[in-house]
């Protein structure tokens, strides 16, 4: 196909307007991340806000004026604003109380309003796609090059550059802008120094919400405001911060553009590449700038509060006995429960160890990753493609899958633990985005988005409490050994690589080969819970792999608490057991989910088991 | 606005009332397991929904089935495949349910059909298209009420033969829905019109469409028509765009699901005129079943049915139809009783076939125009599903046998 020049300079264009919206939403993001350290799951939802606030203002200020440009943008800067204040609101009544809370455990906070403000939305405004009527002149177009090109989206390019540098008057000649650029390289500095840190964070809270509340309102008129918007740019604006480079909003401005004309230009010659385009473009620039464009290392390299771990103890006697009395309890279910309940069961086992093997990295590791899903996935397909491909019995297939997931863990281990913080938790989630869009796309192998059916147990395991036996066995095992390992001299290694790198490095240890074997020890087993899963579902899917299913992970271990050991258990038994119940009975489960997340994170800012060991401690002392 | 939360409230109160109600009578209610994805896609669900209640409750006032009245419990599976077969188990294990039913998105239904044959169970689903659920991966105790993406490509490709045009782009979802209704096209129209080219296509990712890129990507390749399966918020995108930038002017759009009420009325005053489209011309289908049913449904939820009310409606008629007919609650009679059951849908009388266990239920085919600012269906007939199947042999050879 030959390219003509009128055809390159139309789509060039589109890429243009697409990254003005596309900076709009990042560089909100990065200023919040940036000054405060939250990764901001909302921002998605305030982006949706701002499209829906901005389709009920301007059709009221439509109604009373009538249809003139003017009411439109005031329509939309109120939109941007009201978010603003709703971004402030989340601050001051939730973020305010868990700055102290260990690295990332805000984001559980964020995501629990994610859940809030889907149910809110559907209840304000109704499940229907809700598209802004466009009067004549929201339809005009100019012509360019003899294409027709929408005004809507040539006056968005100048909307990018225009946001870009009136964020650069801000941040060059206000005193807020100037304590934001400060506490974005070095926010323990501007606190020692008696800058009010409170106002500052609600402050870059309303700047940041503001933006994503405009970059909605503003591409309202050329899409319309639905439900799905939230999660569909989340991950998008979490890569253009990335690849810009944490904080630094010149490389937002940057990274949209690159990402925006990638996708413009790509989808004409790979058509089928939509789904990992933006991700493979995030991988080779973390591989090429670990910082990502205009990044920076975080300087200073003190360790951030909070982050100073206690050190792991054997556990008291007492949880020992809990612990087996647990064990036996759930072992000795068939003879009180139903099988909807060994049902349950088996499921937690498979995700006590899901979140266990993504602890060993979190918490010990100190190696956060966001696509963990992938080696849980992995499992899952390595099972269900030995049943398609090879017919191998059950027994066969819980080797496969932790052998692929391994395989796959020690490939993706060796470029990511060569970076760290963020960076690192964002290449995790390039590559499970890419084992993903493989799963999706090569329908031939897996079946597409149709997945593999069949993966049915043994004959001999098709009994629910022998089932459940076996993942008891398998997953609890696992978890036990897992355990054994943070205990064990490679554990002590682990953490001293991840407290002090230069230390445990000038006592001749490898720390970045220390993370690399928890990295496979970690996916080995992600991927025996994921093999144990498919036998138990009997189907194997793509969300298997996808962004939530990593993001339950997260979610559980942060639940239950980083610093302790027996934290992913509680979490994932607290969290699965909520998800469950409500879903099965309350018709708002996901306000539900949300607020009851809130709540845990108001209560518990260590986990719910690192709360009780606080407990337990001031109480008793520590155990040696 | 107002209007769709209260509905959305009285679904709710409908449901939780409605047991009670039941059980005060006396008799042991037949017990259907219901679901679906409720909070994922509560535009097509909720509408859904409604329609199956309505009919319980029609059936219940008339005496129910077997003389026992018939009673819902339903699940939503939140858009997982993993969570809906736990509810399934739970449904059959713990709330004892005599069948299943329900699901919308594809991988969702065959993961709830593949549960159902290994508990060998009966397993009614309701609205994935997916040819993979009755052909590849069909089996014994599933059947399928919606028309799936082969026919209603199939009753596309029937018009689309009759238009000049030689060159032809695509423009599809990134996923197996997409994926089957571009193959089909693609093969029935070359079968029909070997003169055609196919001479682009543009796979957008699912609800994250890049419309403007998208636009000038397939007007590059100056074609003759358009071949559209994106819906929802990629359709809305996509129509602007194209509006905007010409993209359909002097050109033939050949769209699938897009006339669905679902899917036409958000495009509001921008509905392009003349695409010839499968859906559902609620306000005027006139036929004596059709007008009976859209009263009622009026009547008890004070709006318009859209597509997913029939499917629900005939989801709960085709069940009742099966106990009758079977006289029991055995699967296994159940399942004889399926196939070839005839049964009444608002749209006509339908079947569901003993070959392959797809119901005959249509679609109206037509052209899309703008009347009073709102998107409607013109020209339109009703295309009866029966007609628009691959023949027996083919079927055979695509479904296992075995089973």
């Amino acid at each position: 196909m030959v390219a003509r020049v009128d055809f390159l300079l139309v789509q060039f264009l589109t890429g243009l307007a697409n990254a003005s919206a596309l900076f709009l939403i990042a560089s909100g993001l990065t200023v919040i991340f940036g000054v405060t350290r939250v990764v901001n799951f909302a921002h998605g939802s305030f982006y949706m806000l701002g499209a829906y606030l901005s389709w009920t203002i301007v059709r009221a200020l439509w109604d009373w004026g009538g249809r003139e440009p003017w009411l439109f943008v005031l329509g939309i800067l109120l939109a941007a604003l009201a978010v603003g204040a709703i971004g402030a609101l989340v601050e001051i009544l939730l973020l305010r109380r868990i700055y102290r809370a260990p690295e990332l455990f805000q984001l559980l906070a964020t995501f629990g309003v994610v859940l809030i403000v889907q149910d809110i939305t559907l209840a304000l405004w109704g499940p229907e796609d809700l598209p802004l009527p466009r009067p004549r002149w929201l339809r005009a177009f100019i012509e360019v090059a003899g294409e027709r090109f929408p005004l809507h989206d040539l006056i968005l390019i100048f909307v990018g550059p225009a946001v870009l540098g009136l964020l650069w008057l801000l941040f060059q000649r206000t005193r807020f802008g100037i304590l934001v650029r400060a506490a974005t390289e070095d926010r323990e500095m501007v606190a020692a120094l008696g800058v009010d840190q409170r106002a500052l964070f609600t402050g870059v809270f309303f700047l940041g919400s503001t933006l994503a509340g405009l970059g909605g309102a503003i591409v309202l008129p050329s899409q319309s405001a639905n439900l799905q918007m939230d999660l569909a740019i989340i991950a998008e604006a979490f890569v253009v911060v990335v690849v810009g480079g944490m904080g630094s909003v010149p490389g937002a401005f940057l990274a949209s553009l690159l990402i925006a004309e990638v996708q413009a230009f790509g989808i004409v010659l790979v058509p089928k590449a939509t789904l990992v385009l933006v991700f493979l473009v995030m991988a080779a620039v973390l591989m090429v700038r670990p910082y990502g464009l205009l990044g920076r290392p975080q300087a200073h390299a003190r360790a951030p509060a909070g982050s100073v771990s206690p050190v792991v103890r054997a556990a008291p006697v007492v949880l020992k006995v809990v612990g087996a009395a647990a064990l036996a309890l759930a072992a000795a279910a068939p003879l009180y429960a139903g099988p909807y309940g060994l049902t349950v069961l088996t499921e937690l086992a498979v995700f006590i160890l899901f979140a266990a093997s993504l602890h060993l990295l979190m918490g010990p590791g100190g190696v956060v990753s966001f696509g963990h899903a992938a080696y849980f996935g992995l499992g899952a397909y390595g099972a269900a493609l030995g049943v398609r491909f090879l017919a191998v019995p059950m027994e066969a297939g819980l080797v496969l899958a932790p052998l692929l997931a391994g395989l796959f863990g020690l490939v993706f281990g060796w470029f990511v633990v060569r970076l760290s913080g963020v960076y690192l938790a964002m290449l995790t989630l390039a590559f499970a985005q890419i084992v993903w869009a493989a799963a999706f796309q090569w329908v031939e192998l897996t079946g597409g988005d149709n997945g593999i059916l069949g993966v049915w147990p043994s004959p001999w395991a098709r009994d629910k409490a022998l089932f459940l036996w076996l993942a008891l066995a398998l997953c609890l095992g696992a978890t036990l050994l897992l355990r054994r390992a943070i205990y064990a001299p490679f554990g002590y290694a682990l953490r001293a690589a991840r407290d002090s790198e230069l230390r445990a490095e000038a006592i001749g240890l490898d720390a970045a080969r220390l993370r690399l074997v928890a990295f496979v020890i970690a996916a080995t087993s992600a991927g025996i819970a994921g093999g144990v899963y498919a036998y138990a579902k009997g189907s194997v899917f793509p969300t298997y792999i996808s962004i939530p299913k990593s993001v339950d992970a997260l979610l559980m271990v942060l639940l239950g608490g980083v610093q302790t050991v027996s934290g992913p258990i509680v979490g994932a038994i607290a969290f699965h057991g909520l998800f469950l119940t409500l879903l099965q009975w309350v018709e708002w489960w996901r306000a539900a989910l949300g607020l009851a997340i809130v709540a845990l994170v108001l209560a518990f800012p260590e986990g719910i088991a690192g709360f009780v060991q606080r407990r337990w401690e001031a109480r008793f002392g520590a155990t040696s | 606005m107002a209007k769709t939360t209260r509905r959305l409230f009285l679904a709710a109160a409908g449901t939780l009332a409605a047991p009670g109600l039941i059980r005060a009578q006396g008799t042991q209610p037949i017990r259907i397991g219901e679901i679906n994805s409720y909070t994922t896609l509560p535009a097509f669900t909720v509408p859904y929904r409604n329609g199956w209640q309505l009919r319980v409750e029609q059936i219940n006032a008339a005496g129910g089935v077997l003389g026992r009245p018939l009673e819902v419990i339903w699940r939503d599976d939140a858009g997982r495949p993993q969570d809906a077969v736990r509810l399934a188990g739970e449904l059959l294990d713990a709330e004892r349910v005599d069948l299943l039913a329900g699901t919308f998105f594809s991988h969702i239904g065959l993961a709830v059909s593949d549960f159902a044959l290994q508990r060998r169970r009966l397993f009614v689903a309701a609205e994935p298209l997916t040819d993979a659920l009755v052909w590849e991966k069909g089996n014994r105790y599933t059947f399928r009420l919606r028309p799936s993406t082969y026919m209603q490509a199939a009753m596309l490709v029937e018009e689309a033969a009759k238009l000049p045009a030689r060159r032809w782009v695509t423009v599809a979802p990134n996923y197996e829905y997409g994926q089957s209704a571009v193959k089909w096209f693609k093969q029935l129209l070359s079968a029909r019109r070997p003169d055609v080219e196919f001479v682009a296509e543009q796979w957008p990712a699912l609800g994250r469409i890049d419309a403007g890129a998208t636009v000038t990507a397939l007007a590059q390749a100056r074609p003759d028509a358009i071949y559209n399966v994106t819906f929802g918020a990629d359709l809305t995108n996509f129509v602007r765009q194209g509006n905007t930038r010409g993209l359909f002017e002097r050109r033939t759009v050949v769209s699938l699901l897009t006339g669905e009420p679902e899917y036409l009325d958000p495009l509001g005053d921008e509905t392009p005129e003349g695409w010839i489209v499968t859906g559902y011309p609620w306000d005027q289908v006139n036929t004596p079943e059709h007008t009976a049913f859209r009263d009622a449904y009026r009547r008890r939820f004070n709006d318009y049915p859209r597509l997913g009310s029939v499917v629900g409606y005939d989801t709960i008629t085709a069940i009742a139809e099966a106990i009758k007919r079977a006289g029991s609650l055995e699967t296994e009679r159940l399942v004889e009783a399926m196939r070839g059951l005839p049964f009444t849908s608002p749209f006509g009388r339908c079947v569901f076939r003993a070959i392959d266990h797809q119901s005959t239920l249509g679609a109206f085919v037509g052209k899309t125009a703008l009347r009073g600012g709102r998107g409607t269906m013109v020209e339109w007939r009703y295309a009866d599903g029966a007609n628009y199947l691959p023949p027996d042999d083919e079927v055979r050879r695509m479904r296992p046998q075995t089973t």
